[in-house]
């Protein structure tokens, strides 16, 4: 490639908005790549970083704004449309048919074909072979696709679309369930496939896979662009800046007060999965909240999973109280007294078209009812102590959980677990999906709850939200525990900050924490 | 999973993916020896299984395609009776081409339906098809009076089901022709290609541009054909249409897939392999008929040995 092809634009948005409904995910924001470099997208969650990805893919229609590929004005926002002009995304696990073998997926829909019209497995075997080696990437053309380890799975959709003649390829977080093996061959293929003038978009948590592959960044925030500069121009210290920024996300005013005691509730012992998580031993003692970051793929859901007896444990020892339990289902972890909160709250955690009352009696109808004959006081008085406490917004406690916010359908899930009354919770993503206001609601009742001398672990990508609610951060990498760290060990030795600056350098030495465990591997 | 000793496994398949014939000449060998003396091997016992299963087979090969790609049709039993009752009694108005043509576009107006509720409306194929079971075999009850209307055709019957060449029964000659169009189309073309790939991924194969919603009317309409075609065997055979023909035909017939190692998931069956199932299903009735159980004995080892059988060639998915 000369220098000239270089500069030239494989991809330009320019000005590109879009609005969900009445929200707002992409402003006004621009992003340009170069034909034949690695461009690495970066933001935190809620960036606007799938939506723009999306929308150059054709998934979604720009509100406004106007792109180009190759310097060709996209007429229409259609998947269609972006396939013709070039763009590729490799979703994940998802454009592979795991019940054909490799060749027969590579050629899916452009299935080569005998001169009587007939598909030609021999040929697509063969000429998939060949496409693999010139491309020096080791999968067998006769596996079946679902056989494939994470790795090959992944050269061979990036493989798929190199064949359909890609001409810019979208990667959204590519080595999230890769080994560090996999990950090096994957960056030998995209360093190849750049030198034959393939075009990259990489987005990626892990910052030091973006400073070993990238040439150039775009950082957005809060659906803005924030910067596009050349990747030498940038120090992990200064990306983290961008994409953290200075807003503190009205989560600063909550009150941490330290209602910790020196009973210990929970304590694991060496425990490890099937895969993930690996040895992982720690203390957890009442009225504490635990926070555990990670990034995608870390084996920070696989603790509470484990924990839950969601997955088995294959080693180790988990005491409650000081002795030993077994914990082989989900019953019998609330039996010993734990509640998860699981991410898929609505699908998994309420009935929509039931009434709130029954929502929150739900999971304790036993305790309400006497020889199978529900109690009509006991479970208004239930459903009353809960909306107060919760401060559930709802018209009676009659009316449907449809019928109520987001953020309030959220607090009904809540009510529900509490009701069985748990020692432990555990909350996974507690806030995700929801609005502003009721995180900062949600994040209040965790504190509350850890005040009423229950043991608390929060498991979240959102860092500020970590911080806002948590004594403790555990900081997982590969499915180990790789910091155990103190809330305060966060915050300025300068005491003269405002309470949001405090929050934001408490989030960029976290974030820090983050990539350098990653990079340690 | 480890990424490097995937090849060899996947290239000669499973063990199980051949059960089917191992099963099928255990059964066979088994009820040789056992009832050997009861005449089960003389050669017209083994053309009756013949007469007997080669309208569930031609169904299975349609079925085939429906599991391929994800689906389920139950109407196809009621569908046959319906397609033999229309055949009886256009051909008693027109002849021979009306009766041809009423029987044909019986299976495909019930296929455009089942087809249309399924990927225009979105309900799924079990509740559509569990829906037109009944609205088939009412249809046929109601426009045939529950009468049985006789076919005078004597050419009709000798073609559709009753003749014979020698004594080569000519209903062979239908499932094998049906059998090597359906293996053919199903391994060798794109439609075949995309009806597996619909089935072994839907999300997949619609990132790959397949329209899925297309090729899922489509398996529907040949699903409803196949039943349609196996009406009018029926109608031959029988000489007569009769909305009792065909009648439970779709339980056997899933069985007939299921055994010859089609996925009820989707994206994984083939045509030889539910031909072989349905075989098989033949021997076992014959077999438990020549053992003299009686008919209630009969379905419960019938239903046993299915269990028995699904429950190995199934068993795949866990490991």
């Amino acid at each position: 490639m000369s220098s000239a092809i270089e500069a030239k634009s494989a991809v330009r948005m320019v000005g590109v908005s879009k609005n969900f409904g009445g929200v707002r995910a992409l402003s006004e924001v621009n992003l340009e790549v170069r034909a034949g470099e690695i461009h690495a997208l970066l933001g935190g969650n809620g960036a606007g970083k799938s939506t723009i990805l999306k929308i150059l893919r054709g998934v979604f229609a720009p509100t406004s704004g106007v792109i180009e590929v190759n310097g060709v004005t996209l007429s229409e926002h259609t998947p269609e449309e972006s396939k013709r002009a070039g763009i590729a995304m490799i979703f994940q696990e998802m454009s592979l048919v795991p019940t054909l073998n490799v060749a027969q997926n590579v050629f899916l829909n452009q299935e080569i074909k005998t001169a009587a019209g007939f598909i030609n497995d021999r040929e697509a075997i063969s000429r998939a072979r060949e496409l693999f080696k010139s491309l020096d990437v080791d999968v067998d053309p006769y596996a079946l696709a679902g056989d494939l380890g994470a790795g090959q799975r992944q050269l061979t959709e990036i493989v798929k679309a190199i064949s359909q003649n890609a001409k810019v390829l979208i990667l959204d977080e590519p080595s999230t369930a890769l080994s560090a093996h996999d990950v090096d061959r994957l960056f030998v293929f995209l360093k190849k496939l750049k030198s034959e003038g393939v075009t990259i978009i990489y987005v990626s948590h892990r910052m030091d896979e973006i400073m070993r592959i990238a040439d150039r960044a775009t950082i957005f925030r809060d659906g803005k662009h924030v910067i596009t500069a050349p990747l030498s121009e940038l120090t992990l210290s200064s990306i983290i800046q961008h994409i953290v920024g200075k807003e503190s996300k009205g989560l600063t005013g909550i009150a941490r007060e330290n209602t910790k005691t020196d009973k210990v509730l929970l304590e694991l012992l060496d425990v490890s999965g099937a895969i993930k998580p690996k040895n992982i031993s720690f203390k957890l003692h009442t009225g504490e909240v635990l926070g555990i970051a990670g990034l995608l793929g870390s084996g920070r859901s696989a603790i509470a999973r484990a924990l839950f007896g969601i997955d088995p444990i294959k080693s180790g020892k988990i005491l409650i109280d000081g002795t030993a339990v077994q914990i082989h289902s989900a019953a019998d972890a609330i039996k010993h007294g734990l509640a998860l909160i699981p991410e898929d709250r609505l699908r998994q955690g309420v009935v929509l078209e039931h009434s709130v009352s029954d929502n929150l009696a739900l999971s304790v109808f036993d305790r309400i009812s006497s020889k199978g004959w529900i109690s009509v006081t006991k479970q208004s008085d239930l459903a009353k102590e809960k909306i107060a406490s919760l401060k559930i917004k709802t018209a009676t406690s009659a009316h449907a959980v449809r019928t109520l916010s987001g953020g309030n359908q959220q607090k009904v899930v809540l009510g529900k677990w509490l009701a069985t009354d748990p020692r432990i919770v555990i909350f996974d993503e507690p806030t995700s999906g929801i609005d502003i206001g009721s995180k900062s609601e949600i994040i209040s009742l965790i504190r509350d709850l850890a005040k009423q001398g229950k043991a608390i672990i929060v498991i979240s990508s959102e860092l500020n939200e970590l911080l806002a609610a948590c004594d403790r951060i555990v900081v997982m990498s590969d499915g180990k525990i790789a910091k155990d760290i103190k809330r305060e060990e966060l915050d300025s030795a300068s005491k003269n900050l405002n309470a949001a600056d405090a929050m934001q350098f408490a989030e960029h030495r976290l974030q820090e924490t983050l990539q350098e465990v990653r990079s340690h591997v | 999973m480890s990424d490097t000793s995937v090849s060899t496994q996947s290239r000669f398949g499973d063990w199980r993916q051949y059960i089917i014939y191992l099963g099928f000449v255990g059964v066979f060998v088994f009820f040789a020896i056992t009832l050997g003396h009861k005449g089960f091997l003389d050669v017209n016992n083994l053309l009756n299984i013949i007469r007997q299963t080669a309208m569930i087979a031609i169904m299975s090969v349609a079925m085939t395609y429906v599991l391929c790609a994800g689906e389920i049709d139950l109407s196809i039993g009621a569908v046959a009776g319906l397609a033999s009752v229309a055949t009886a009694m256009a051909m008693d108005i027109g002849g021979v081409p009306l009766g041809l043509g009423a029987g044909l576009a019986t299976g495909i107006l019930v296929g455009m339906i089942n087809g249309f509720l399924t990927t225009r409306i979105g309900i799924p194929s079990f509740l559509t098809t569990l829906a037109m079971m009944g609205i088939a075999k009412g249809t046929s009850m109601w426009v045939s009076g529950t009468k049985a209307i006789p076919i005078l055709s004597d050419g009709y019957n000798w073609v559709f089901g009753g003749g014979s060449i020698g004594p080569i029964p000519l209903v062979l000659f239908w499932m094998l022709a049906f059998g090597a169009l359906g293996h053919i189309v199903l391994r060798k073309t794109t439609f075949g290609r995309w009806v597996l790939a619909t089935g072994g991924s839907e999300t997949a194969a619609r990132y790959s541009g397949i329209k899925t919603a297309d090729i899922k009317f489509r398996v529907l309409i040949i699903s409803s054909m196949g039943a349609a075609i196996a009406g009018m065997l029926y109608a031959g055979r029988f000489q007569t249409g009769r909305f009792q023909l065909g009648e439970g035909d779709e339980l056997s017939v899933i069985a007939a897939a299921v055994l010859g190692g089609t996925s009820l998931f989707g994206g994984k069956g083939t045509v030889i392999g539910s031909i072989m199932g349905a075989l098989m299903i033949g021997l076992i009735n014959n077999g438990l008929i020549l053992a003299g159980l009686e008919f209630s004995q009969q379905l419960i080892a019938r239903g046993a040995i299915i269990i028995l059988a699904v429950a190995i060639s199934q068993n795949r998915k866990q490991s």
